[in-house]
C-alpha cells in the first residue's frame, strides 16, 4: 500500500525506525559518559557523602 | 518474586535494622535503578532521585553528570521495567492493590490531568525545588523533604523505630510525611500504583526512554486478533496502539500473559514487519531471550 511514497520519503522515514530500534545503544554509550564525566567531576564522591549519612529531610526531621 | 528478591537484594543490611544505623560502605557511590530511599537502615545502595537533588542543592548550578548517567544507563536498557519489576515502592503498592477489599479500579477520574502530577513533582520539586529553596542558608531537597513517600516508608519509620534519638525529633514534618504514605497507601488499595501514575519523578524520566529502551514488548501485528485481551489485562488501562511505548507502561507483562494469540513477546526483534511469520517471530523472541 505504499506505492504512493516517494524514495525521498522513505529515506526520511529511515532514521526514525533506526532510532527507535537502536536508540538505547545511544542512550547508553551517553550514560556511559556521563558517569565517566560525574566521577572525575566528583559527583560521585558527593553522592556517597549524602548517601552516607542519615538523611534528615528524607526522614522528615530536617 | 523477582520485585521481592531485588527489594530484599537493596535493602539487605540487617545489622542497620536491628541499630537504627545506615550502611556508610562503598556501594553507596553507585545508584539503584528505583526509588529507594539512601536512609532505609538496609539500603546498600543510593536513590537516583535523592542523589539528583544532593547535587542541584550543591552551592552553584552543576549539571549532575553522575546521576544522570546512571539514570540514561538504566533507562536505555529498561525504560519503565524498572517500575514493574525493580521499584520497592512500587512492590509495597503492588501488594496493597491484592488486599480483597474495595472494588479496584485502574485510573483516577481526570486521569489525564492528573498525570502531568509526575512532571510537576520532578520540575517542581526535583529540579527548581531544589535549586531555588533554601531552608535558612541551605538548599532543600524539595521531593525527599516535602513528598517521597518512600523516605518515609523504608527510611523514616524504620530508623525512627529503632532510634531513641531519632524518635525525639519527630515534629510536624514527619506527621504531614506519614499522612502523605497513609493516604497513598489507602489509595492503592483500591487504585493500581497511584504514586507511579500522578506523582513519581522517576517515573516520568524513565517514561521518556520508554521509546527506545532495550526492553520492549514487541507486538507482532500479523498476528494480532485484535481480541483486546492485553487491554483489559493492562493495570495501567493503556490501549494496544500504546503499550510498550507509552510513558506510562511500566513493562509488567501482563499483557504478554494475557494475549491467546502469544503475539506480545519481551525483548525481540521488530517481527512481522518484513512478513516474518508468527512461528518465526516466537523463535526470534525466544532465541533473543536466551540470549
Amino acid at each position: 500500500m505504499g506505492f504512493w511514497r516517494s524514495d525521498r520519503e522513505e529515506v526520511r522515514a529511515k532514521p526514525c525506525v533506526w532510532i527507535k530500534s537502536h536508540g538505547w545503544v545511544v542512550g547508553l554509550l551517553t550514560g556511559l559518559l556521563f558517569l565517566g564525566i560525574g566521577l572525575l567531576q566528583g559527583q560521585l564522591a558527593l553522592i556517597w557523602r549524602k548517601a552516607a549519612m542519615i538523611c534528615m529531610e528524607c526522614i522528615g526531621i530536617g | 518474586m523477582v520485585q521481592l528478591g531485588f527489594t530484599i537484594l537493596t535493602n539487605g543490611y540487617v545489622y542497620g535494622f536491628m541499630n537504627g544505623k545506615i550502611y556508610q560502605g562503598p556501594l553507596k557511590y553507585v545508584c539503584v535503578p528505583g526509588l529507594n530511599c539512601y536512609s532505609c537502615p538496609g539500603a546498600v545502595a543510593s536513590c537516583p532521585i535523592g542523589a539528583l537533588q544532593a547535587l542541584l542543592t550543591q552551592s552553584g548550578f552543576t549539571v549532575p553528570f553522575g546521576v544522570l548517567g546512571f539514570l540514561f544507563v538504566f533507562g536505555s536498557l529498561l525504560g519503565r521495567a524498572v517500575c514493574g519489576w525493580l521499584c520497592p515502592f512500587g512492590l509495597v503498592q503492588d501488594l496493597l492493590h491484592k488486599l480483597p477489599v474495595f472494588r479496584k479500579q485502574k485510573r483516577l477520574p481526570f486521569h489525564r490531568i492528573l498525570g502531568y502530577g509526575r512532571y510537576v513533582a520532578l520540575v517542581g520539586l526535583v529540579c527548581i525545588g531544589s535549586m531555588f529553596l533554601f531552608g535558612g542558608f541551605a538548599k532543600v531537597p524539595a521531593f525527599c523533604k516535602y513528598l517521597c513517600p518512600s523516605g518515609t516508608l523504608l527510611g523514616a519509620i524504620p530508623l525512627l523505630s529503632g532510634n531513641e534519638m531519632l524518635r525525639s525529633q519527630a515534629g510536624g514534618l514527619f506527621f504531614w510525611k506519614v499522612g502523605i504514605l497513609v493516604g497513598i497507601c489507602l489509595l492503592s488499595i483500591k487504585v493500581y500504583r497511584p504514586f507511579c501514575q500522578y506523582l513519581c519523578p522517576l517515573g516520568a524520566i524513565y517514561g521518556w526512554f520508554n521509546h527506545f529502551s532495550l526492553v520492549k514488548i514487541w507486538r507482532e501485528e500479523s498476528a494480532c486478533s485484535h481480541c483486546r485481551a492485553c487491554e483489559r489485562a493492562c493495570p495501567m488501562a493503556l490501549s494496544v496502539e500504546e503499550i510498550s511505548s507509552s510513558p506510562a507502561c511500566i513493562r509488567c507483562g501482563d499483557c504478554v500473559a494475557a494475549c491467546p494469540e502469544q503475539c506480545l513477546h519481551f525483548v525481540g526483534k521488530r517481527m512481522g514487519e518484513k512478513g516474518g511469520s508468527r512461528a518465526d517471530g516466537r523463535a526470534a523472541g525466544e532465541g533473543a531471550l536466551q540470549q
